[in-house]
């Protein structure tokens, strides 16, 4: 085997050393009855070579975003990735450094991660952000445990506008935390304010999408408001991306501000892994789950940086602990570091509007109905196609193009729609041959 | 060394985009920004100077030895590396029809099947982000197992030993949690486990071997007083790099077993993250796995969905994909000779171990498995050398220390982890360390005190950062903390690893 260096004069050297004859006399403490008296049932050791023609045939498989014309989104984006990013993520020590518990030998990925935490709290005007979370679906979980620990109310609230990933993953993990989930319907594809201020009567927190799943704007501050005012903490899922043209969550009153990172720093790759990441006001700050980073001093007054506010975490509170993360997303929480610190302030607002300009362009080119024609949009929107969605989809692929994502998958009765996602990375020519696609 | 917000200059910028010839839209003035964030603004070759500065002031398995018990710091096969970035990989897109997507769906279906093989259960769910969500998703399979069946059940077990995830996942999951004690020879205490388990008992959670790195003698008889007492058996998979192709944790009795992609298949630790937490489990909790799972029909791959007892999604889409290909890499260049795998990570710990035990107290007076560990109270007793200053001290001599001060039952322990892929020069190297410190520890323990040497900084202050909390640069109003008065800095004695 190419990685393992024992040598048989090394092994038996070593089991010299230990005082036994053979490699199986180390496995002695496990009985006899529980030890595997056969091989391992799988296919035989393939070569380097051959475990890459192995693969490049299964990835051949597959239709990508470099193969297929692909105008989907619905929470995962194609992005471009600039080439700095892969440079900085080839490099061994972050790729191979594990969480840096010993500062000394790792101030690099600690300052790194400080200055990730200092660009999620600018793009979300918070004070504190997480080292990461699992993804844009496991951090709204995690805001509901936060919302009731601090609250100690035992509902919370979605928008049935939120993505439906994230709906799920929130209703998984809330019988165990002694939460009830309710939902508040989308009408005409945002949420009304005076519904949510009803139904946050009580509840913990009020979670919403801006911009939403249907890629449409919500009155985010009046969400906001509405959820204060029953002294619910209001907890927007925002996309990183739109954060260079929209308001920042923590302008407008949030308490929290969460969302999936993928957009910014990290390719597609079928759903993972990416990164979901998490702000708040100061106020909430030993209530957070995961790690952060923080600033302190040597002796000689040299500024350094350490995994702090450990008393939350499971290592020292174990079950009184505000979560269980452990291992969490750094490398790709790095990777939207570097991303956002090559667009820049200006950049990232050019990014936006040039999102935007292009779902607009599309949404004239499309011709097709709005579902929610009335609603103002960022760089997705959902289209009637005039049949079901799949067998648009089916029709579409056929010549070479993805048109979007099915929304009958979650919404009863949009079985005829599209969600139709639109990055920096289509061309107006690609908008044209979309359009065409569908027209026909 | 400066923040790259410190090196920010206004008009500076890296990033080239698309303007395409469309018309320019406007946001509605009430939702639109209304001052930019701070983003840094620097050019590119600051970028990569900045980064590759903050890189060579990491320390990574490709930097050197980094033995963190528990944590199974292995060599990364790079092929892992150039195989997740093919396009067909790399840029699919997870809402990608089944149609487009047969070959991601196929390695994870064969990663299924591997994964119950090597646990010797029968069905796997690759959702979970990491081994704790996996413990929390056995947990919830606990419940939803238990509700099935009418059955009223609120309390989880765990050891003494366990990780610190176990308790956190026992609460998160909405279970009460009770202990059960260690013997004098490392195992769990048969008798104090017999007075704990009744009819409300959930189940058990368990890391075997243990992480005292020693494997449980009495696995058996444990698994019996659950099974007769109707409760489960869960596997926490975090030292499953001792018994792979030895010993199944299926026929150790687990019904429920986590892996950790990114410990035993190596996946890279990433400063802290990527992982992957898949779950296997015995058929009777089939039915509860979060959805979707991939499933086979003839030459044909899809996602499955219909699981109508199904606890739910623990996670956006099928799972960590990217984390799948490199694991399924791993496993595929060693086939069955991954027993090979875990007889060399056990050959190169004992290895360790037999040459350690003098200088070092060993707790437990047994083989280990993949891992042990040591304790520094003698050290701490004789010399006032803690376990923190043997740790800090290993960085002058090159390596990555040991977790230290876990598990909690070791008083300053020492949790050493080699891995297979160490060469028994480097494990030579770090045992004359190791052998070096303990006398430095008697003839100059304040070079022990001192240490580390030579690093970008010495002992960090934690219980100021802890404090004093500054968790983000504050531009214009950044405090100054070395203008504070700083007494000696206190580094925590608290656990560091695992």
């Amino acid at each position: 085997m190419s990685f393992l260096s024992v040598t048989e004069a090394d092994r038996e050297a070593m089991l010299a050393t230990i005082g036994v004859g053979s490699v199986e006399e180390l496995f002695a403490d496990i009985p006899q009855g529980l030890r595997l008296d056969r091989d391992l049932a799988l296919e035989p050791a393939l070569s380097e070579p051959e475990l890459v023609a192995h693969l490049e045939e299964l990835a051949g498989r597959n239709s990508h975003t470099g193969s297929e014309l692909s105008f989907l989104g619905a929470g995962i984006y194609d992005h471009y990735v600039p080439a700095v990013v892969d440079a900085v993520l080839q490099r061994g020590e972050f790729l191979t450094a594990y969480t840096p518990y010993q500062p000394e030998l790792s101030q690099g990925i600690l300052q790194a991660i400080f200055e990730y935490q200092t660009a999620i709290c600018e793009l979300t005007a918070m004070d504190v952000s997480n080292a990461s979370g699992y993804d844009g679906a496991t951090v709204a979980a995690d805001a509901c445990y936060v919302a009731k620990h601090v609250t100690g109310r035992q509902r919370v609230v979605v928008t049935e506008a939120t993505n439906p990933q994230v709906r799920q993953v929130v209703k998984t993990y809330a019988p165990g935390f002694g939460l009830e989930v309710v939902e508040v319907p989308h009408r005409g594809g945002t949420t009304d304010p005076d519904e949510v201020r009803t139904a946050a009567e009580g509840a913990a927190c009020v979670i919403f999408q801006q911009p939403n799943f249907f890629g449409c704007l919500e009155p985010a501050p009046d969400l906001a408001a509405a959820a204060a005012e029953a002294d619910a903490l209001p907890v927007a899922h925002v996309d990183l991306i739109s954060l260079g043209v929209l308001e920042a969550p923590g302008n407008y009153g949030c308490a929290l501000a969460i969302g999936e990172g993928q957009g910014a720093g990290n390719y597609q790759s079928y759903g993972g892994p990416h990164y979901g990441f998490l702000a708040a006001k100061s106020e909430l700050t030993r209530r957070l789950p995961g790690r952060i980073i923080g600033e302190t001093t040597d002796a000689a007054g040299e500024r350094g940086y350490v995994l702090t506010l450990q008393t939350r975490e499971q290592h020292i509170r174990r079950e009184k602990a505000t979560s269980n993360m452990t291992t969490n997303q750094t490398l790709l929480a790095l990777a939207g570091l570097v991303h956002l610190s090559w667009l820049g302030p200006q950049g990232l607002r050019e990014l936006g509007e040039t999102c935007m300009a292009l779902a607009a362009y599309a949404k004239e080119r499309l011709a097709l109905p709005l579902l929610f024609p009335e609603r103002a949009t960022f760089k997705e929107f959902a289209v009637r196609v005039g049949r079901s969605g799949p067998e648009a989809i089916r029709a579409a692929r056929a010549q070479g193009v993805h048109p979007g994502y099915a929304l009958g998958r979650d919404y009863t009765g949009l079985d005829d729609s599209l969600l139709v996602a639109v990055t920096e990375r289509r061309t107006r020519a690609d908008i044209d041959r979309l359009a065409e696609v569908l027209g026909a | 060394m400066k923040l790259i917000y410190e090196k920010s200059q206004a008009g500076r910028r890296a990033s080239s985009l698309p303007r395409p010839d469309v018309p320019a839209v406007e946001v509605p003035e009430e939702l639109r920004r209304a001052y930019p964030p701070r983003l840094p603004e620097v050019a590119e070759p600051e970028i990569v100077r900045h980064f590759t500065e903050l890189s060579s002031r990491t320390f990574g398995i490709d930097t050197g030895f980094y033995p963190l018990g528990s944590c199974t710091m292995k060599h990364n096969p790079r092929v892992g590396e150039r195989v997740v970035n093919l396009p067909g990989f790399r840029d699919l897109h997870p809402h990608q029809e089944d149609e487009g997507a047969q070959g991601a769906l196929e390695l994870m279906w064969r990663l299924q099947e591997i994964l119950a093989e090597v646990a010797g259960l029968d069905a796997v769910s690759l959702q979970p982000a990491a081994g704790s969500q996996g413990e929390l998703t056995g947990l919830m399979l606990m419940r939803a197992y238990f509700a099935d069946r009418g059955e009223e059940r609120d309390t989880v077990i765990t050891a003494d030993t366990a990780h610190g995830t176990n308790p956190a996942s026992v609460t998160m999951a909405g279970y009460r949690l009770q202990r059960v004690g260690t013997d004098a020879r490392g195992n769990l205490d048969l008798e104090d486990l017999r007075a704990k388990v009744d009819g409300r008992t959930a189940g058990l959670m368990l890391t075997n071997p243990s992480t005292l790195g020693l494997f449980d003698e009495h696995i058996a008889e444990v698994a019996e007083i659950f099974h007769g007492a109707g409760a489960l058996l869960y596997y926490d998979g975090a030292n499953l790099n001792a018994v792979c192709g030895i010993s199944r944790p299926g026929d150790m009795g687990f019904d429920i077993v986590h892996y950790n992609l990114h410990k035993t298949f190596s996946q890279p630790h990433g400063g802290g993250g990527p992982g992957g937490g898949p779950v296997a489990v015995r058929e009777r909790l089939e039915p509860f796995l979060p959805t979707p799972t991939v499933a086979r029909d003839g030459d044909r791959y899809r996602l499955h969905y219909d699981r109508p007892r199904s606890i739910g999604r623990v996670r956006g889409f099928g799972g960590p994909f990217g984390v799948f290909v490199r694991a399924y890499a791993f496993i595929r260049l060693y086939g069955p000779g991954l027993r090979e795998m875990s007889e060399t990570a056990v050959l190169n710990a004992n290895y360790l171990l037999a040459r350690l035990r003098e200088a070092y107290e060993l707790p437990y007076e047994r083989l280990c498995m993949h891992e042990f560990v040591l304790s520094a109270r003698r050290l701490k007793r004789e010399h006032g050398v803690t376990a923190l200053d043997v740790a800090k001290r290993l960085m002058d001599y090159g390596f990555h220390p040991p977790t230290i001060y876990f598990p909690l039952v070791v008083p300053e322990a020492l949790m050493v982890e080699p891995t297979e892929t160490e060469a028994k020069e480097t494990l030579d190297a770090f045992v004359e360390a190791m052998l070096a410190i303990a006398r430095e520890a008697r003839e100059s323990p304040e070079l022990l005190k001192a240490a580390p040497h030579g690093r970008p900084v010495g002992r960090l202050d934690e219980v100021k950062a802890a404090r004093r909390v500054v968790v983000k640069y504050g531009f214009e109003e950044h405090p100054d903390l070395s203008a504070e008065p700083i007494p000696t800095p206190r580094a925590l004695e608290a656990q560091k690893g695992a």
